[in-house]
């Protein structure tokens, strides 16, 4: 079981506030991804759950016991850390057994999930070594084999993925997930990175400055994020949003005025919505399409285009100084200064008021 | 009005005793007076000084190594109120020289009963904040995350002390280990205010009693100076390699 119950936790350090009111639900064996940009408080709140530091208030439960006052070591979780924390003057077989030793497990044991661990990782071959002769990619097969070792009720990683380099990182995210999939524990993941986010994760939560600003499964998030912030945060590139007036709203429909002559109906509950309200227009560059030629199309300008092939990635601006990106299924052609003709699709659209909350659709 | 006084007419002598220019001998001779380093091993004791001399290096030096350590674990990775304070004092004191405190250290000591006694000589000396200012300084780059995954590996506090601290600290630990060998064994006065029975005395002291009131007997005095400058010399020899780079290592110079 690995259970993990967050209960209106507050950190503050001195006066300043990094927390705010956190609430949230891991199940047990979920993969549940926290996400936002540095600095918003996800190290904090990993170390809260890993009773590495206390909240100044709330209350974390796991298997629906209260651990709020309960030290690290009795939580029975294991921590995967950024910079991966080997003990650098232990050699790898070592670093394994440390915590193993320390709750006097029999030394048979102990050797015989090394050997099992060190298996599943691959990491066998240099048990002797220490981790000063290891790759980057080897210490961080090893900080998680010690997480590994531990059986713990839950893994807490901390952005483990950050200091590899790319190609590394994509398949150490692959064998990642496999492992998860394998041990079926709870894992609470911390990253910036949206992809890795999307990828790994069960459910998703985007936090924002010491804030929850959604908690969902990923394509959830990336199909219907609940304010500008998650809009602009998951997906890449990133949403595209235009500032829009309102013409007319009702129940099941709003009509909208942008930019570039831009005119379209949202099929979204507008009963909140008056005429004249400010409103924000989003878009993903996938759903932007070329104009055909037809109604409707959007004058842009490019800026800049980037051709990877398969796909073309065109920056553009609207009406003077609104960024577009779009992203076309074709290789491109377009040249800087050139006009395009571009179609925003009205059910791929996302409205959202000028308090920046998504407008739901009924 | 003074008088001369009357001078004594001196008279011939009665017997004239000749000698021969060319059987005159040398007073002085140069040569190698090995006697000089084997005579007081002889009739000075020299191995119980030496003896006495190796306990209190040794002890010294293993109980600064812990207690200095102990202290600079807590003032490196431990935030409490009062640190930097804390700190700032322990630094403070190494302006107050061992002059200045000679006679209240004294009275502690004899409170305590330790005078005439090698602890009386050994516990006052192992506080020492330079070796606290030292390896706490070396301990600060020593990250705290290792200590985090360490409590997540269910250490105690003393475990991760023991464990991982202190061998992470290992290269500070001997440069402070060199020091304080080298001050433990040079050190003269405080023995000598401590100690005051013979059989106690460290080499230091001991070699003092060769210089009497009357006359100092400088030919044994400098070739057991010479005897007990060996030590620290090897050490030098051997260490030095650890001295350099674990002196840049510690960010002192
Ligand atoms: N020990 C601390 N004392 C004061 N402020 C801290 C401390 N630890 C973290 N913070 C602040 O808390 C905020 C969140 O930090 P952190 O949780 O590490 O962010 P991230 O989401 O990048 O992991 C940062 O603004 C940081 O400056
Ligand atoms: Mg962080």
């Amino acid at each position: 079981m690995g259970r993990i119950t967050l209960t209106n936790i507050d950190r503050a350090y001195g006066k300043v506030k990094i927390l705010h009111d956190i609430s949230l639900d891991v199940g047990d064996g979920e993969m549940l991804v926290l996400v936002g940009p540095s600095g918003c408080g996800k190290s904090t709140l990993l170390r809260l759950i890993a009773g590495l530091d206390r909240p100044t208030g709330g209350k974390i439960e796991i298997d629906g016991i209260d651990v709020t006052e309960v030290s690290a070591a009795r939580r029975g979780l294991a921590m995967v850390f950024q910079s991966y924390a080997l003990y650098p003057h232990m050699s790898v077989r070592q670093n394994l057994a440390f915590g193993l030793e320390n709750i006097r497990m029999p030394k048979a044991e102990i050797d015989q999930r090394i050997a099992e661990a060190s298996r599943m990782l691959e990491i066998a071959p240099y048990l002797d070594r220490r981790p000063g002769q290891l790759s980057g990619g080897q210490k961080q097969r090893v900080a998680i084999g010690r997480a590994v070792v531990r059986n713990p009720t839950a893994f807490l990683l901390d952005e483990p993925l950050s200091n590899l380099d790319a190609e590394l990182r994509i398949s150490t995210r692959a064998e990642l997930a496999a492992l998860h999939k394998r041990l079926a524990t709870t894992m609470v993941y911390v990253t910036h990175d949206q992809v890795e986010a999307m990828t790994l994760a069960d459910r998703i939560v985007v936090m924002r400055a010491g804030k929850i600003e959604q908690v969902g499964r990923p394509l959830d998030l990336y199909n219907a994020p609940a304010n500008l912030f998650v809009a602009g945060f998951i997906g890449a590139p990133r949403m595209n949003l235009l500032p829009v007036k309102v013409r007319s709203a009702s129940a099941t429909q709003v009509d909208v005025d942008g930019p570039g002559g831009l005119s379209a109906t949202v099929a979204v509950d507008g009963s909140a919505l008056k005429p004249g309200d400010d409103a924000t227009l989003g878009i993903r560059p996938h759903d932007i399409e070329l104009s055909d030629g037809g109604k409707g199309a959007v004058e842009a300008h490019v800026t800049l285009a980037e051709a990877l092939g398969p796909e073309t990635v065109v920056h553009a601006t609207i009406a003077g100084d609104n960024r577009l990106v779009a992203v076309l299924k074709h290789q491109g052609v377009e040249t800087r200064g050139a006009p395009l003709s571009l179609v925003l699709p009205p059910e791929r659209m996302h409205l959202f008021d000028s308090a920046g909350l998504r407008v739901a659709s009924r | 009005m003074v008088g001369h006084p009357q001078r004594p007419v001196a008279k011939a002598p009665k017997d004239i005793v000749k000698v021969n220019i060319a059987d005159r001998q040398p007073v002085r001779e140069i040569g190698f007076a090995t006697e000089n380093y084997t005579e007081p091993f002889v009739h000075f004791d020299f191995m119980r000084y030496l003896r006495n001399s190796v306990f209190v290096t040794a002890m010294a030096t293993l109980i600064t190594l812990l207690t200095n350590s102990m202290a600079a674990f807590a003032l490196s990775k431990y935030k409490f109120r009062g640190r930097d304070f804390t700190m700032l004092l322990i630094v403070g004191t190494l302006m107050v020289p061992l002059s200045v405190i000679l006679v209240p250290l004294y009275s502690v000591v004899s409170a305590v009963g330790l005078l005439d006694s090698l602890w009386g000589v050994i516990l006052p000396t192992v506080a020492t904040p330079t070796g606290v200012f030292l390896l706490r300084q070396y301990m600060l780059t020593i990250p705290d995350e290792l200590l985090d995954a360490a409590r997540m590996d269910n250490a105690s506090e003393w475990q991760i002390y023991w464990r991982i601290v202190l061998p992470l600290a290992a290269p500070a630990l001997a440069v402070l280990a060199i020091f304080s060998v080298v001050w433990r064994w040079n050190d003269f006065l405080w023995p000598l205010v401590v100690l005051s029975r013979k059989e106690l005395y460290t080499l230091q002291v001991g070699l003092n009693t060769y210089a009497g009131e009357l006359n100092v007997q400088w030919h044994y005095i400098l070739a057991m100076t010479v005897v007990t400058m060996i030590p620290v010399v090897l050490v030098f020899v051997f260490l030095q390699r650890y001295i350099t780079s674990g002196i840049a290592g510690t960010g002192l110079k």
